[in-house]
């Protein structure tokens, strides 16, 4: 039998689960997301739950460690609840200072406060820093509060409730009624209405039919889809339950990316919980209604995010791109009825239920509803996940959150929607943004990267680092973008190593036109977007490398000619052990010579010099 | 060949087709390769060519027909970590084990590699050393890494 038996009984243990917390708990929430992750998370909360335990505050203070609580570029974040202190740049050093002064004094350890970098006044509290103020967060809302292997602490929050509404008192069209008012469109890309496509499978014909949670975000430069899955799953989760009841979908599975082990994990973890309480299963909660998960790993293939060639990957092929029509709602997993939804599309069906479709459609522009997770990356100075509401403009989200541009640089582009995007320059910053908006300036919404560049970034190198990347990626299927690509990397690599010619330049815009007009899926119909976009934008920057034989930004190696200043040179030697061809040397205690018959422009000698010795022209 | 331990894996399957790649991955993870021997069976058990074995093989960057190392380096070169020189600090890390991106060390001990994106972009160049992200590797910071891995 499971855990919980019905709606009622499921309400009832929500109360029992509320009952026991008191609101004012003392709690240390440690930020385990993406970016915190790999500066120390484990480290410091042992570090907390040993000094919690010397100074006898075990069972006082409560100690998670949760999602991403957004702030990336200044982790390892800890909030405190209920006052809501956060710190930022922890590590496990300064955990006695934070016990002893804030959770056994109730004081604030000012130098692990953010300061405000325009007043330079500290701030406190998440609510007081200027990041967290003008958000929207609806998918991420919980992200820095809850225990993601917690079931119990998702169900505090409000988790399943849809159950009892969907299960008992709303029929599956009702469901889909509601998503469709609400304007919900897909968020990994293609921006589908999310509606329309749970209703075109539906009157689909067939008894079984699947559902797929779309988690093999692969666009260089996003990872909400892993924050969400790695910090609330069970929205998810919830969200496919209520997709699956809708479509009349027996079976689902969530394909996750094999290079993101801690979100397959989580996942696991969270099937097992609903399984247990009979969130899954037959006849869940004693309806009709029967259904279960299971996960699907990717095995590194980028375009398996295309919907055809995941089904084809979960059937056991290799990730091939089939053409469409017939889509898959009509005929999909193993030829049969099947809705492919991305991860941040399903955490926003929950409360769209819940609060209501006019609820959610009040949020956003004419034709872009809700909010949106936007990875902001890059030279900004502050780095991490972001959500706002649609029709918010770049220039809110690059200088209001993000703080603006290192160094003070100057602003020059911001790539959205990954290896299918484009790069939108600055005189499109007070653009809304939403799907029709970054189209109409030559990029997409994509599943929400934002990668700012400044005037240390070559736009010929991003373009041509894009074509690389998606020239590694293709499938080889079809010839346009199989070969389109590979001719499109030879005349970038010939730019970017001073050889390019100016009839080159039409040459690959006319490559372009039939790559977006002849190949079979989306990657390679959207290939030629960083090159367009580039191209349009950034002319006098290709211009410069094929007739100057010059990067203005300094980043394409072959144009540049590295050597060291006699004046600044300690002779400590760090550039010669760094150098892979040998091409340093001079006399000891002496200033050190590169040999430009040898120099291969790494610019490993540039990265290894502590004295900024190494001069690039 | 250890038949009991693919045993041990096939038989947590259903033995249909599309049992394929979950199959390969666990004996990808147990292996640290795909064996020929185990994938002859393999094909028998789930009814599946051998040719489609070796397409779905070689067409996924997880799967490898030959040993990898004890340890498998990864070194992000997503767009972030592009510009933040991920690409010099592949290059620096196989400097410094004497490998190229893609291959093993001769003790068997290193495989490098380098990955579209692993999704740790705020904190780039970022590196994976099995289950450990390093974040912020600049290329100074590669020997100290690279040493608590070294036999």
């Amino acid at each position: 039998m499971p855990i919980i038996e019905s709606v009622d009984h499921l309400t009832e243990y929500r109360r029992q689960v509320r009952a026991r917390r008191d609101p004012n708990q003392l709690q240390v929430l440690v930020c385990g997301g993406p970016g915190c992750l790999p500066l120390g998370s484990e480290p410091l909360a042992e570090a907390f739950q040993a000094e919690m335990a010397a100074k006898g505050l075990e069972g006082k203070v409560l100690l998670k460690t949760t999602g991403c609580h957004g702030l990336c570029s200044h982790g390892v974040r800890v909030l405190i609840r209920p006052k809501e202190i956060t710190y930022q740049k922890v590590t496990p050093e300064d955990v006695p200072e934070i016990v002893e002064t804030t959770l056994i004094n109730q004081g604030l350890v000012e130098r692990l406060l953010y300061q405000d970098p325009h007043s330079q006044a500290p701030c406190p509290h998440k609510g007081d820093i200027p990041f967290y103020q003008s958000q929207n967060p609806l998918v991420l809302r919980k992200l820095d509060i809850i225990d993601p292997e917690s079931l119990d602490d998702y169900l505090a929050f409000g988790g399943y409730r849809t159950l009892r509404k969907i299960l008992f008192q709303m029929t599956p069209e009702q469901v889909i009624e509601a998503v469709e008012k609400s304007g919900l469109r897909g968020r990994g890309g293609g921006g589908f209405a999310s509606g329309r496509k749970w209703r075109l499978c539906r009157n689909a014909p067939g008894d079984v039919k699947f559902v797929i949670c779309n988690g093999d975000e692969g666009d260089p430069g996003a990872f909400m889809d892993r924050a969400i899955m790695e910090g609330d799953p069970h929205a998810v989760i919830e969200g496919m339950i209520v997709g699956a009841y809708a479509i009349g979908a027996l079976r689902g599975y969530i394909y996750v990316r094999h290079e993101y082990p801690l979100a397959v994990k989580r996942l696991q973890k969270a099937l097992e919980q609903v399984r247990e309480f009979g969130f899954l299963g037959t006849k869940i909660l004693r309806s009709n209604f029967s259904f279960d998960i299971k996960i699907s790993q990717g095995a590194g293939a980028f375009v398996c995010g295309e919907e055809t060639a995941l089904i084809a990957s979960i059937e056991g092929k290799i990730g091939e791109p089939m053409p469409r029509p017939p889509y898959p709602v009509q005929a999909g997993l193993f030829g049969l009825p099947t809705v492919i939804n991305n991860v941040e599309t399903l955490a926003n069906v929950p409360e769209i239920i819940n609060m209501g479709p006019e609820w959610f459609a009040a949020m956003g522009t004419d034709n872009s509803k809700g909010t949106k997770v936007f990875s902001l990356v890059g030279a900004v100075n502050n780095t991490g996940l972001v959500e706002v509401p649609m029709g918010t403009t770049l220039r809110q989200i690059i200088f209001d959150l993000g703080g603006g541009i290192i160094d003070n640089r100057d602003f020059k582009a911001v790539q959205t929607g990954g290896p299918s995007g484009g790069c939108i320059p600055s005189q499109f910053l007070d653009l809304p943004v939403d799907y029709d908006s970054l189209q109409q300036v030559g990029s997409i919404m994509g599943s929400g990267g934002m990668i700012v560049m400044d005037s240390h970034n070559c736009m010929v190198d991003v373009a041509r680092y894009f074509i690389s990347f998606l020239m590694e990626e293709s499938c080889g299927k079809c010839t346009p973008c199989r070969e389109g690509l590979k001719q499109l990397l030879a005349i970038l690599g010939d730019i970017t190593n001073g050889q390019g010619e100016e009839s080159q330049l039409a040459l690959m815009e006319e490559l372009c036109r039939t790559m977006a007009a002849a190949s079979l899926c989306g990657l390679g119909q959207s290939a030629a977007n960083p090159v367009l976009s580039t191209l349009k934008y950034f002319r006098e920057e290709y211009e410069k490398h094929i007739r100057d034989k010059k990067c203005p930004a300094l980043v394409c190696r072959q144009l540049l000619t590295f050597t060291i200043d006699p004046n600044e040179c300690t002779s400590c030697l760090a550039c010669v052990r760094e150098c892979p061809v040998g091409a340093i040397s001079g006399p000891k205690k002496e200033p050190q010579v590169i040999d430009q018959e040898i120099c291969i422009k790494c610019g490993l000698c540039r990265d290894a010099c502590q004295f900024e010795a190494v001069v690039v022209e | 060949m250890d038949l009991e331990r693919l045993e041990g894996i096939l038989g947590r399957f259903d033995g249909l087709p599309a049992d394929l790649i979950p199959v390969l991955q666990e004996i990808q993870d147990s292996y640290n390769y795909l064996p020929k021997e185990e994938l002859n069976i393999v094909a028998q058990r789930l009814n599946v060519p051998l040719s489609q074995i070796y397409s779905v093989a070689t067409f996924f960057k997880m799967f490898s027909l030959l040993p990898k190392g004890k340890h498998v380096c990864r070194v992000c070169v997503g767009t972030t970590c592009h510009l933040k020189g991920g690409q010099r600090l592949a290059e620096s890390v196989g400097h410094r084990l004497g490998v190229d991106i893609g291959y093993t060390t001769k003790d068997m001990n290193f495989t490098l590699e380098t990955v579209g994106c692993l999704g740790s972009c705020a904190q780039a160049p970022v590196m994976m050393i099995d289950d450990t992200y390093f974040a912020r590797v600049t290329v100074d910071k590669v020997p100290k890494i690279i040493k608590q891995y070294q036999k």
